[in-house]
């Protein structure tokens, strides 16, 4: 049989897709056992126990200056900081991207604006956000708006604008204005490609969120991992990235079934 | 008789390019005009001109002899062979979507009993054109004449004045082809439409037609052939639809190979 007519069935493709994991993860532990064979106070490759005593200490011990539990502050406060950019960043996609895509006087005038701001590298920015916004909040949100928005606008604008041109004469033939047809026709159409677009943009927004948090801040996950940089301390770092991807594999989960749930007509109901 | 419908030396130029020159037409309100001709000669310019997709760039078009705005209106329906109802809708949305339109202009929802009268008519509509029994599915769940029939109910429920077919059965297999055909007489006798169709099969044309219009080029430069546009070459009443409907069917025939 070809392999490209093998389908993989439920249970083989769940331990298929485990495999090279678990390979993966054998082969740190024999990697770390070896240097811990030479050496017992290695810190480059920690052992599992050690990275669990490390993190039992942020996950359930107020930290002594702060009284803060570290691992929490620093989750609770990145996740705000991503939350806030990424919302306000969809926000802008749906209401600039509908109508610039809509409405060609709109799409004429903002076009070239949209897409000068989307070529500018946002790390380039950040010097400037940090000296107009100062180094608190506003400027790490900031960084991930100017660093995602353009990007999810021209997505949403190029989506509404390549809606067939029969659908928009349809709706015109049954009496609709442009604001209906902006309500009715392209914002419901938007909404899966809107999802879709902050599904792509997770990755973006964490690389933003980390740098901004590495160069200037006193919490959050890529503060602390830049911070116990440091000392060496990687049995901090490998858990906090894998906690970090985790939470970013959970919201691309979450929002992949919240498109399936909310606009069954998107994913090819039918044929 | 006061034709409903009257285009009045009617030019389309795209740059330099003639696609239709001096179109004078009145259409008769009931009439049900099939507009044939070759391929690119200009038939569905001359349907989106009357549907006010496009202005022309001369001539004016007069509806109820009222001069039409370069735009499209409720007045005028329209199917088009694909893509014409809406993905995110259910067949009974799509339906109520044009009373929707008119009833509630900043919402485009109606509540209470105006929703349920809305819902009533559309799900009149939508019975008559057979989609009686789908009216909450999905527009990807139905087949591609059910797909047409939902889009002519959803044009039919808006009462337009004239109601312009874009090849609307040439993506169908013969057999749905024949039921759609039986289904557009039938609402054109029992709702007394005004229908404009765009076709590209004879035989559909001149079976279902009250008119044929021919639009070709009537004359042909072979340096600059564009520089020449197509018009109503001919224009074949057919008020008695039994008889010559074979005869007129075979002069065309022979009239569009000699004129090619």
């Amino acid at each position: 049989m070809r392999w490209v007519n093998r389908q993989i069935d439920r249970k083989d493709r769940l331990l298929l897709g485990a495999a090279p994991i678990l390979l993966l993860v054998l082969v740190y532990l024999v990697l770390a056992a070896q240097r811990h064979a030479a050496n017992p106070f290695d810190k480059i490759l920690p052992l599992p126990d050690g990275m669990a005593k490390a993190m039992a200490a942020l996950l359930f011990e107020p930290d002594q200056l702060s009284g803060n539990f570290v691992f929490w502050a620093d989750t609770l406060a990145s996740l705000e900081r991503l939350g806030l950019g990424l919302g306000i960043a969809t926000l802008m996609a749906l209401l600039v991207g509908l109508v610039v895509g809509l409405l060609p006087p709109v799409r004429a005038t903002f076009g070239p604006l949209i897409t000068g701001i989307a070529v500018i590298p946002p790390i380039a920015l950040l010097p400037i956000l940090f000296i107009a916004l100062g180094l608190g909040e506003t400027s790490k949100v900031a960084l991930i708006v100017i660093g995602i928005a353009p990007v999810m606008i021209r997505d949403i604008a190029a989506h509404v604008a390549a809606l067939p041109r029969e659908q928009i004469i349809k709706a015109q033939t049954l009496g609709a204005s442009s604001w209906q047809i902006l309500i009715r026709v392209a914002l419901p159409q938007a909404m899966p490609r809107l999802l879709h677009a902050i599904r792509l943009s997770l990755g973006p927004a964490w690389v933003f969120l980390i740098s901004a948090e590495a160069i200037a801040a006193d919490v959050g996950l890529g503060y602390r991992i830049f911070l116990v940089r440091r000392y060496l301390s990687m049995d901090v770092i490998i858990p906090y990235v894998a906690w970090i991807a985790l939470l970013a594999i959970a919201m691309d989960v979450a929002l992949s079934t919240l498109s399936r749930k909310a606009f069954p007509w998107a994913h090819g109901a039918g044929h | 008789m006061s034709a409903l419908l009257t285009l009045r030396d009617v030019w389309v130029e795209y740059g330099d390019k003639v696609v239709l020159e001096k179109v004078n037409l009145g259409v008769e309100a009931g009439a049900f005009v099939s507009i044939i001709g070759p391929s690119g000669a200009g038939k569905s310019t001359l349907l989106r001109v009357i549907l006010g997709q496009e202005a022309p760039t001369q001539g004016s078009i007069l509806l109820d002899g009222q001069p039409l705005a370069p735009e499209c209106g409720p007045d005028r329906g329209v199917v088009f062979q694909r893509y014409s109802v809406f993905p995110h809708l259910t067949a009974l949305e799509n339906t109520v979507f044009g009373l929707e339109c008119a009833k509630a202009p900043f919402l485009t929802r109606l509540y209470g009993s105006a929703r349920r009268a809305a819902m009533g008519e559309a799900t009149a509509m939508l019975q008559a054109v057979g989609l009686g029994d789908s009216l909450h599915v999905y527009p990807a769940q139905l087949s591609g004449g059910m797909q047409q029939r939902l889009a002519i109910a959803q044009a039919l429920v808006k009462r337009p004045r004239i109601l312009l077919l874009d090849e609307p059965f040439g993506a169908l297999d013969p057999g749905i082809r024949a039921d759609m055909h039986a289904l557009i007489v039938k609402l054109w006798r029992d709702y007394a439409l005004t229908i404009i169709m765009v076709t590209h099969d004879l035989r559909e044309a001149f079976t279902l037609g009250t008119r044929v219009l021919a639009i070709d080029k009537r004359r042909h430069d072979p340096h600059a052939p564009h520089r020449y546009g197509a018009t109503a070459v001919y224009d074949l009443p057919l008020r008695d639809r039994v008889a010559p409907v074979a005869q007129a069917e075979a002069e065309i025939a022979s009239e569009t190979t000699c004129s090619s």
